[in-house]
């Protein structure tokens, strides 16, 4: 059964159209595969096999009476941040206990009407808060890429790191993930898989655990570019129960993946040939360059100067953001209570048993940066500065159609090795922060590996809206590429 | 117009004035919360009015109610105040089991309505005359109220009711304008009347629907003039606030209390410390809740789920077309329709339900007449009864029936009042009574002519007074009417007198 786990969405839905199995069987290829694997890799923190089994079944019955929908049968693995109706819901944190939501989200009814099955929910950093996947209350996943020669666990990084491995190791067609300041990049980056984080109100926050409202958004992690366009199309939807969803019709993004881009002007950033750059990163990007131009796109050198500012004002903004979306666990109305010494002893044990280390350091963070006599120094300079990073990418879309960046600094590294340096974890989101902060369309592509083996991204970020951009020049790169990476398995 | 009152505290080392701001909750008129379709129902089951956002489950989130925004913007034109097309929701953070958010979603730095004025009518009260005074209104925004935490069903635990959790209030906040303790339930009385004539609020104050929190401070006399002229409050004392209450009685005395209090403090040679305060009805004092240092550090920002609240000019307009009368406009409107004086055009133009009950009474009868009657007969008996105009047992065509018997001569004023009586008893239609009772005037002058020679044959010494000094013919006129038990006709008793008399 190993072939069919091996599938991208794409093709599965093929083999679904043409009855080459029925989702029944491609459900329980899925369902066996992640027995087999996921004591070692820790992709999922709960499955959900007779879910599975019983949405599968439905699926064959509705393909069977021609009413089979755009996902139709397409098992796929969700992050443990949507919340999924009588499905226990955690962000990865002890705080929600054993919280099982009565309600579904936007994003994951979208699939769900669309036909796709549910396996299970993925692992993620605690709230999303994190790049490496560590702080998750489930313990990390391990990346199924290991250097060349080396058993050394790496992280698949984060927060979407579960939805990497899951992408990665064949035990989802695809999943979702979100992307805060690049939990859903870096953590493709990193696996060797495509994940796009759409514009700001693209997909719909309802119903997806709040980390930074301003910054969130949900976006896909898959196989390939196709696959993920095809994903990202059913996810986004205009949504009246969120308030900052976009009023506008999701285009199909499907086709643009095999445009070309003969014609697209495509800019590279010179702010983001950082110092210190491992010259590995750079040959990859120039690599980049290089495809792009050979397939006629147009190279233009641009400058985004705040750039220097974005991760300063990112680390501001989301803390301040996620010190008071947090603030509802309480212990009072759901999730987990540690009862102390009257209602203030309460809230203390409850927040200080419910919340990790890295999540507590930012609600103090956000509280701080929130605080009267600081909020003018931390908060209104960050979200000035936010408009200027905005203002910057206005100014180069005015000539370009897309840039072309690096997804990360670096590899996949190992646990621990920056997990005792806030910063220089919070260093590993450089280059992907500034979407968030514009709101706009970024993807990561694998288009590479390092010298040990390790899959390496490039990130294509579009104009607000333009998806379309994105996909084509992923596209581009991907086929230039001819990333045909596996890891090798050892789990 | 009359001068406006003053409010001295005779204190031990010279008079002090008082100065005061307002703040008042009032609940929007709406079925559904602020930012949740959840009913706002009053008297519901407890935590039955619940959506999954008032409860603040996971990913759930706010989503603003346009009819509440509608009826801001209404009472906002109803005051006669800027509205903003601009404004924006912020985020107060604190922690509470009534706020499951832990945070209010309020309006801190862009409030949607800005700038108004009312003029507040004070009714004559201890001797002194009624009079109007304008107050400034400084802004308008809406926010979330909170849950209810009971205390007291159990020893060892708090309950926490969230029903009224996420209901729209509109908070309206005056500027130090009211200076006396019945001017601040004046001002609220008035605010009430506009809020309830617009159908924006309720003013149900016993069900908390409209509640107003009172800033109170002292200074000395001409203080005041040089804040108003500087527009600096370093000439007023430090403030004090006291919170949330919700009879006007209750404002009146926790003023006149916490004045005395800040006066007392202040001439021991303290300082008035500013902090937030509680009014125990009970006690007919008020007491610390939280001093300024104790104040909670909201860390206000805006709310990131929710946009900018935009609205359009012609959202604005469209509203402004469909106001109804205001209670001002409508006491302009008796002032010149019936030419009711400023202040019985106040009292009759107050309330929407009073103002149509005198204008079925007064239509195409003497207006002044009618006035009198609602205001004074019936208003008067429905005050002393604690009676609704709903409960009243006469009706609008019953009291212009009465009236109608008076302008046609049928009864006199006099017997008028009786009849009205009978008719609170509930003895029915005046025409009826009178007819029952045999109350019908008495204006055949040969009857009255009778009377009255029999009254003055009975008085040979008061009529002979009379003749010396005629201003005394009142007495006559008594014993006449007494005579014809309250039944002559005045006029014709008067004319008949001089008459015979020969005044």
């Amino acid at each position: 059964m190993g072939e069919l786990t091996d599938l991208t969405l794409a093709g599965a839905l093929d083999g679904l159209a043409d009855k080459s199995f029925s989702c029944r069987e491609l459900t329980d290829a899925f369902i066996a595969e992640i027995e087999l694997s996921n004591d070692a890799l820790n992709a999922y923190v709960l499955t959900t096999p007779d879910k599975a089994r019983e949405m599968a079944d439905a699926s064959d019955q509705r393909r069977a009476n021609g009413t089979a929908g755009r996902l139709e049968g397409a098992p796929l693995g969700i992050k443990d941040l949507y919340c999924t109706a009588g499905v226990r819901t955690t962000a990865c944190s002890q705080i929600l206990g054993e919280f099982t939501p009565s309600y579904e989200s936007t994003v994951t009814a979208n699939l769900w009407s669309e036909g796709a099955v549910m396996l299970g929910k993925l692992n993620m950093d605690e709230f999303a808060m994190g790049s490496s996947n560590e702080t998750s209350r489930f313990g990390p996943p391990s990346n199924p890429w290991r250097r060349q020669g080396s058993n050394q666990d790496l992280t698949a990084g984060g927060s979407s790191g579960g939805s990497a491995v899951a992408v990665a190791a064949n035990l989802c067609l695809a999943a979702t993930a979100s992307d805060t300041g690049g939990s859903i990049r870096q953590p493709a980056s990193f696996t060797g898989t495509v994940g796009i984080k759409p514009t700001y109100g693209r997909a719909s926050r309802y119903g997806m655990v709040a980390f930074a409202s301003s910054l969130d958004q949900a976006g896909p992690i898959a196989k390939t570019v196709e696959d993920a366009a095809l994903l990202t199309e059913i996810m986004c939807s205009h949504d009246p129960r969120d308030s900052t969803s976009l009023p506008v019709e999701t285009p199909p993004w499907r086709g643009a993946v095999n445009e070309g881009v003969k014609g697209l002007r495509i800019g590279i950033p010179r702010e983001y040939r950082i110092d210190g750059m491992s010259s590995e990163i750079e040959a990859l990007w120039q690599q980049g360059i290089d495809w792009l131009q050979a397939q006629g796109a147009e190279i233009v050198d641009v400058s985004l100067p705040h750039t220097k500012y974005a991760l300063p004002a990112y680390y501001i903004v989301a803390p301040a953001e996620a010190s008071s979306n947090l603030a509802r666990y309480d212990g009072m109305r759901y999730g987990a209570r540690v009862d102390g010494e009257g209602l203030v002893g309460t809230y203390e044990m409850t927040r200080a048993e419910g919340f990790g280390a890295e999540v507590q350091r930012r609600l103090m963070i956000g509280t701080y940066v929130l605080s009267s006599g600081y909020y003018d120094a931390y908060y209104l300079r960050a979200q000035k500065v936010r408009s200027r990073i905005l203002e910057d990418f206005n100014t180069v879309f005015g000539t370009v159609d897309a840039l072309l960046t690096p997804t990360c600094p670096s590899a996949a590294f190992a646990y621990g090795e920056k997990s005792g340096d806030p910063i220089e974890m919070y260093l590993n989101d450089i280059f992907t922060v500034t979407a968030n902060l514009a709101g706009l369309p970024s993807l990561s592509v694998p288009a590479a590996l390092d010298q040990q083996g390790l899959p390496l991204g490039l990130q294509v970020i579009g104009k607000a809206l333009d998806e379309a951009s994105c996909f084509r020049v992923g596209g581009a790169l991907e086929r230039a590429a001819g990333f045909a990476g596996r890891p090798t398995r050892w789990w | 117009m009359s001068e406006r009152a003053k409010y001295i505290i005779d204190g031990d080392t010279g008079p002090w004035e008082i100065v005061l701001g307002l703040e008042v909750h009032a609940q929007v008129a709406s079925n559904a919360k602020l930012f949740s379709g959840a009913s706002t129902q009053f008297g519901a089951e407890p935590n039955s009015n619940v959506s999954l956002v008032d409860a603040a489950m996971p990913g759930m989130l706010p989503v603003i109610n346009r009819y509440c925004v509608e009826q801001a913007v209404r009472t906002g034109l109803g005051l006669a105040a800027e509205i903003h097309l601009t404004s924006r929701f912020d985020r107060k953070n604190y922690f509470y089991p009534d706020l499951p958010q832990g945070y209010q979603i309020s309006q801190f730095a862009h409030p949607i309505i800005g700038e108004g004025l009312i003029e507040v009518d004070v009714e004559p009260a201890h001797g002194d005359p009624a009079y109007s005074f304008p107050v400034r209104i400084e802004r308008l925004h809406l926010e979330q109220d909170a849950g209810k935490s009971i205390h007291d069903m159990d020893p060892g635990a708090t309950y926490v009711d969230l029903n009224r959790c996420g209901v729209a209030l509109m908070e309206i906040v005056s500027r130090p304008d009211i200076r006396t303790p019945l001017e601040a339930a004046a001002y609220v009385k008035k605010l009430k009347s506009i809020l309830v004539a617009l159908g924006t609020c309720d003013g149900d104050m016993e069900k908390g629907n409209l509640r107003a929190d009172v800033n109170v401070s002292v200074c000395r006399p001409g203080a005041y003039e040089k804040y108003r002229e500087a527009e600096d409050f370093g000439h007023l004392g430090t403030r004090c606030e006291i919170k949330n209450m919700n009879s006007f009685r209750f404002i009146q005395a926790a003023i006149e209390y916490e004045a005395r209090r800040q006066v007392e403090i202040i001439e021991a040679g303290g300082a008035v410390s500013q902090e937030t305060r509680l009014f125990d009805p009970d006690k007919g004092q008020t007491r610390s809740m939280r001093s300024k240092e104790d104040a909670h550090d909201y860390r206000y920002f805006p709310d990131p789920d929710l946009l900018p609240l935009v609205l359009t000019p012609a959202f604005v307009e469209g509203i402004r077309q469909s106001l109804p009368e205001l209670p001002d406009e409508k006491r302009a409107r008796f002032k010149s329709d019936y030419g009711l004086s400023h202040y019985d055009a106040g009292v009759l133009s107050a309330d929407a339900e009073r103002a149509n009950f005198f204008e079925q009474v007064a239509g195409g009868r003497d207006a002044k007449l009618a006035a009198n009657w609602v205001s004074q007969d019936l208003f008067g008996y429905l005050n002393r009864a604690e009676l609704d105009l709903s409960e009243s047992p006469v009706s609008a065509a019953q009291l212009g029936g009465l009236i109608d018997l008076i302008s046609s001569d049928v009864i006199s004023g006099k017997i008028a009042k009786d009849v009205f009586q009978r008719m609170i008893d509930g003895e029915g239609n005046p025409g009826e009574i009178v007819e029952k009772h045999g109350l019908k005037q008495v204006t055949d002058t040969s009857a009255i002519d009778a009377l009255v020679q029999q009254v003055i044959d009975d008085n040979p010494e008061q009529a002979a007074a009379v003749r010396e000094k005629p201003k005394t013919m009142g007495w006559f006129v008594g014993q006449v009417m007494k005579a014809s038990g309250g039944k002559a006709n005045p006029q014709a008793v008067n004319q008949i007198l001089r008459a015979r008399l020969g005044l």
